[in-house]
């Protein structure tokens, strides 16, 4: 198995629901992969049981080829496995340098570093990063203040810090000024091409994942529906009969 | 800004020396208001910069009360023959005993309070936001409870602490000093605390933490050292307490949770939690006001400072310093990378 992600026959209900019945997938290192589907057709669930926010039923969920589906959230982000949220979540009272310097890796957190300032390497690779996602004059202010866009790109930027080797991303681009997309797709592929840094992005703008996925896999009321190249995908009369409400 | 940043610190500094000659009339309010500046501060570091609500940090002082004191008499007496005598058996210490007796009492004390913090963290930092805040408002109240049951420790009427053994003037500076001392180590030491990966950590775990567990931050571990800092110096702190007043309640001195207990958090948030010298501010102008209120209307004391307390948390629940970082934010822009200090 060479793939970095594999998700085998994963279930999970809540209650009588069931939001994810027996999926299966495989994310490559160093691709990147769409995850689409209708509203309701648990992408976000997935993502959960993958990071372990919650315990899945069934299944199994192995990374970089651990298990993790036992594991807890914290542990799986220090393998390297980190999400970004469909609601923006930074650290509001904080300044954007601040919530970058405090992504950098937790590694073994020896109290001899917990109890010294931010290094000056740390700095710098926070102030590089800013500027890479365009918030270099922000630098200073509380997170806060800043438009709902921007805080998803601080957000982004706080997960290329922890230096994830995969990155699961849940809808960065809504709620993002359309001009500014174009630039957030930019940003994405390169992180893949210079850091190396595997993506799974869930998506619902269409152009922004047919641009942007090298493979996708479409969801619909919870289960796996179809997958392969974007092309294929768009034209597969069972995808568009999900996204269009028939049956 | 080089006047506030420079010259200010010194010469609060310079006051805080000269004030007990300045003000003899006023020495042991000064040695009190140095522990309320302790208390003050230590309850912010969770309060304040984590987010956590404690009512139970009043635990780790009230331990901090009775480990100096029990240490100090235990090195050179049997403490349940005194205990059991109730204050009818006087204790003889030679000057060398007595001050061997404080420096290692209060040596213990910080150490029995921090263990304890570790013990309660382990079981209650799990929880989060409100039900923490909940978790801990039984604590004073039990710890007071436990204390006032058990004998070896005088139980209910308390231990009567040894007597300094020199003039009373130069123990009131000693005493004196000791809290100064106290309250600038701990001022000087949260300040570099705070501008540390620690600080920050603190500081996200307030803001959003989940999401400091979603970038792999172990935040147990976090909380609970940042609560064994706190019981540290609030140990210390109740270790000079017990010798201020002389004589230990377990209710009234020690887990004296409905002033003490309740004090700590109002000063911390009177001044502006969350910052470094707000919880001094706070604490100055409470200590102030407590003072008047007990001066000028006695017998309605405690309801003034029941009204004191609503007034402060319904109208002014973002303190002197958050009002101010309101009205002037510029003031408390952190500047160069790598001097980041809390305002």
């Amino acid at each position: 198995m060479s793939a970095l992600l594999e998700v085998r026959d994963v279930s999970k209900r809540f209650g009588g629901i069931v939001a994810n019945r027996g999926i299966s997938l495989s994310v490559e290192e160093g691709s990147i992969v769409g995850l689409i589907g209708p509203n309701g057709s648990g992408k976000t669930t997935l993502f959960n049981s993958i990071v372990g926010t919650h315990p899945i039923d069934e299944g199994s969920i192995h990374f970089g080829g651990q298990e993790i589906s036992n594991r807890r959230v914290p542990e799986i982000a220090r393998l390297g496995l980190v999400r970004t949220y469909q609601q923006t979540r930074i650290f509001r009272q904080m300044s954007c340098l601040e919530n970058m310097l405090v992504s950098v890796p937790e590694g073994d957190a020896p109290l001899r570093r917990m109890m010294a300032a931010p290094a000056d390497d740390d700095h710098a690779r926070a102030d590089e990063l800013l500027a890479f996602v365009g918030l270099a004059s922000k630098r200073d202010l509380p997170a806060g203040s800043l438009s709902f866009g921007q805080q998803k790109l601080l957000e982004f930027a706080m997960a290329l810090m922890n230096e994830p080797r995969m990155l699961l991303l849940d809808e960065p681009t809504a709620g993002i000024n359309p001009t500014l997309i174009n630039g957030l797709i930019d940003r994405l592929k390169r992180a893949r091409d210079r850091l190396g840094i595997t993506l799974f992005v869930i998506e619902h703008n269409m152009r922004v994942v047919m641009n942007l996925a090298e493979h996708i896999y479409c969801l619909a009321h919870g289960e796996l529906l179809a997958d392969g190249p974007p092309q294929e995908v768009q034209n597969d009369p069972r995808v568009l009969a999900a996204y269009l409400g028939g049956h | 800004m080089i006047l506030v940043r420079k010259v200010l610190p010194l010469a609060l500094l310079a006051l805080a020396v000269t004030a007990p000659f300045l003000l003899p009339a006023f020495r042991v309010e000064l040695t009190m208001l140095w522990i309320m500046i302790v208390l003050a501060l230590s309850w912010d570091i969770l309060g304040g910069q984590m987010g956590y609500n404690s009512f139970g940090n009043i635990v780790f002082f009230g331990i901090g009360v009775y480990t100096a004191t029990i240490v100090q008499i235990g090195l050179f007496h049997d403490v349940g023959e005194y205990t059991a005598a109730a204050g009818m058996q006087t204790l003889s210490f030679t000057p060398t005993q007595y001050f061997i007796g404080l420096f290692v009492g209060l040596a213990a004390a910080p150490l029995v309070a921090a263990a304890a913090a570790f013990v309660l963290g382990r079981a209650l930092l799990g929880l989060r936001g409100h039900y923490f805040a909940i978790a801990t408002l039984g604590l004073g109240i039990a710890a007071g409870e436990l204390a006032a049951g058990w004998a070896y420790i005088g139980g209910s009427s308390g231990v009567q602490v040894p007597v300094y053994p020199g003039s009373l003037e130069s123990g009131r500076l000693l005493l004196y000093f000791l809290s100064a001392g106290l309250g600038v180590a701990t001022f000087a030491a949260l300040r570099r605390l705070y501008a540390t990966r620690f600080g920050l950590v603190l500081n996200a775990i307030r803001d959003d933490e989940d999401k400091a567990e979603a970038l792999g931050l172990r935040t147990t571990r976090y909380k609970t050292i940042a609560w064994c800092i706190a019981a540290t110096f609030l140990g210390l702190a109740g270790g000079i307490m017990g010798h201020i007043i002389g004589f230990i309640d377990p209710r009234e001195v020690a887990f004296a949770g409905a002033s003490y207990g309740v004090w700590m958090v109002l000063m911390a948030i009177l001044g502006g939690k969350g910052t470094l010298w707000g919880p001094v501010i706070g604490a100055t102008l409470f200590y102030a006001m407590r003072n008047l209120l007990w001066t000028y209307l006695f017998g309605w004391q405690n309801v003034a400072m029941g009204l004191l307390v609503v007034a402060v948390v319904v109208f002014f629940p973002i303190g002197i310093l958050g009002w101010l970082k309101r009205r002037h934010p510029q003031i408390f822009l952190r500047g160069a990378p790598a001097t980041r200090e809390a305002p």
